[in-house]
């Protein structure tokens, strides 16, 4: 039972970081089309950026707001200079963001090295809570209380407000949203910032335990593309749905089956594309 | 058919791959194994690449996985060659075979499904089948994968040995599948999987079996990408996850993307070019990775018709 609990609150800080990473490329998913390689690398400078910022600062919250800065802008240029002028062709932008993650990997090499390392993080939040023999690390549940205030925000943006609105009626209907004077192009760039630096985030939240190495942009990329296909492209509750699921699945499956993990993994996405390929919560 | 100029280029092509090795010889004798397992090299992904080019370029179905047939078929052979000490014919005939059963039954998963959303199905296949090499540790070796396959000369048991006579073999392997899916693209067949690039609702409301197609496509070209892995496997020696990874396919992409999808030639030019590129830079720098990112880019905007369709009609969709 112990056990239980203890995979069940690992498998829930695995789903507060893929909510992170998979809300922005959810949004980018279902507005622009876009099967952006490069949101795991997103992910990645997130955390080398705040590692620059945390070793000087010693702040692990100026730390995230530049790594979402600095992110945010890159994915904001990115957008504009190179992605708008391919809108509505999936293979030329997914060559292209393809390329940016290259880019990207081969720069963070040239920048940070190769070297390994974890963030530094704020001393009240060490430790860990002991609930009847259940141990828990104070930060796992920070991450999951933050992930959960960012999908509260998240929702009441996309539900409450005017830019809202007009996000979904971008993602419902591209071309009529355009005609009613939506704009679009410049919404799909202001999404594609917000994904890219909610990416960079996620990466900041993960650094204290998962830190930063080389080749992280692509083992995070897939699992984040399986909370979006599992949950629907351009679904916001989609996205919790399935990180939870993938969360669980991940940590239960490495946990089980290690050998198998991939597969139980990635078996799910497989069956939910063949069976009803919009999600559970996709829209047509 | 290709213009006047290009069947010249391609003849010139023909002579100088036939004649290339002497030369080498010749010209750089301390390169010429070298040399001659580049060229080696270019068939066998020259191969791969034209084998997805019938999916990407010729039926418009981007898969995102196809790295895993070529590295699944050169892993049986490796299985088979070095813990099972099988000999050479059951072990292409059943490299092969997995090939092709293993395309048949994933095309069954992926053949109804469409546009992004493909694109989506066929990732998750070459990760799941990446994720079986990374972890089928007690088949596949892991990480580490499996090293110490036969050479090819000594199992299928002829005299000669060296890279000249592996070379020659590659050649005679990669002109008959050439023309194969020559023969194939200019088939009824071939010119219908057009037609359903093109539009898939037309070739539909004239009576053809589009989903029977598609599958059809996915099938085949699964088989030679199989035959691709299992020269790669007696080629390399050694097979790894590596070749079965996300890199691996988006690589297969760029190389059908700069050569020319919807042709043959091109992508054999475009994964020539690249395993040229990352020979020779690699030998210089350590900044691969930037470069190669930068060809992505650089293709994409300004040669997303590929090398060889420079000059000619510009088509509207990829």
């Amino acid at each position: 039972m112990v056990y239980f609990i203890t995979q069940t609150l690992n498998g829930l800080f695995s789903a507060a970081l893929l909510f992170l990473i998979a809300g922005g490329l959810t949004l980018v998913f279902g507005v622009m089309r876009i099967v952006n390689i490069a949101h795991g690398s997103f992910y990645m400078l997130g955390v080398y950026v705040a590692f620059s910022v945390v070793t000087r600062t010693h702040s692990l919250l100026l730390g995230s707001l530049a790594a979402m800065l600095v992110v945010g802008g890159i994915g904001f240029a990115m957008q504009r200079f190179f992605l708008r002028r391919f809108a509505g062709q999936p293979l030329p932008e997914m060559m292209m963001t393809m390329g940016f993650a290259l880019l990207f990997r081969d720069g963070a090499l040239i920048i940070w090295g190769g070297d390994p390392f974890t963030l530094a993080y704020p001393d009240f939040l060490r430790g860990s809570l002991e609930i009847a023999d259940v141990v828990c690390p104070v930060y796992r549940l920070f991450v999951i209380v933050v992930a959960a205030a960012v999908g509260a925000i998240l929702a009441i943006l996309n539900e409450k407000t005017l830019i809202g609105a007009k996000l979904r009626a971008a993602v419902d209907d591209p071309e009529m949203a355009a005609g009613t004077g939506v704009p679009v192009a410049l919404l799909s760039g202001l999404v594609f910032a917000v994904g890219a630096a909610l990416a960079a985030f996620g990466g900041v939240m993960a650094g204290p335990i998962l830190g930063g190495y080389t080749g992280m942009d692509f083992e995070l990329l897939p699992l984040a593309f399986v909370v979006v296909i599992i949950g629907g492209m351009g679904s916001l509750k989609g996205a919790v749905v399935g990180s939870v699921v993938v969360g669980m699945i991940d940590n239960f499956g490495k946990a089980l089956v290690p050998e198998l993990s991939y597969f139980t993994l990635f078996a799910p996405m497989v069956l939910m594309l063949a069976i009803k390929p919009t999600g559970l919560y996709g829209r047509n | 058919m290709p213009s006047r100029g290009k069947q010249a280029i391609l003849a010139v092509a023909f002579v100088c791959l036939l004649a290339a090795p002497p030369f080498f010889n010749a010209a750089l004798p301390d390169l010429a194994s070298y040399s001659v397992g580049l060229l080696t090299e270019m068939l066998i992904f020259g191969l791969l690449a034209m084998s997805l080019d019938i999916l990407l370029g010729y039926t418009g179905m981007p898969s995102f996985g196809h790295a895993g047939f070529f590295g699944v078929a050169a892993y049986a052979v490796a299985v088979l060659s070095v813990r099972h000490q099988a000999g050479f014919w059951l072990t292409i005939t059943v490299g092969l075979a997995v090939g092709i059963l293993l395309s048949a039954a994933l095309g069954l998963l992926v053949s109804h499904v469409r546009d992004v959303y493909f694109l989506m199905i066929t990732l998750a296949l070459g990760m799941v089948l990446w994720g079986v090499s990374y972890r089928w540790i007690p088949m596949t070796g892991g990480d580490n994968g499996i090293s110490g396959l036969p050479r090819l000369e000594t199992h299928l048991g002829i005299p000669w040995s060296g890279p000249l006579p592996f070379y020659y073999l590659t050649l005679i392997v990669f002109l008959g599948c050439c023309a194969l899916l020559t023969l194939l693209v200019h088939s009824p067949f071939g010119l219908t999987l057009q037609g359903i690039r093109e539009s898939e609702s037309r070739m539909k409301s004239l009576g053809v079996n589009t989903w029977l197609h598609r599958y059809l496509s996915y099938v085949i070209s699964g088989t030679f990408a199989s035959v691709a892995g299992i020269l790669w496997a007696y080629y390399n020696r050694y097979v790894s996850p590596t070749y079965l990874d996300l890199t691996a396919s988006s690589e297969l992409f760029l190389m059908v993307t700069l050569g020319g999808p919807g042709t043959l030639a091109g992508p054999a030019i475009g994964a020539g070019a690249i395993v040229l590129l990352k020979n020779v830079i690699s030998t210089y720098t350590e900044r691969w990775l930037l470069i190669l990112g930068a060809v992505y880019i650089v293709t994409i905007l300004w040669a997303p018709q590929g090398l060889w369709n420079l000059g000619t009609r510009r088509r509207s969709k990829p």
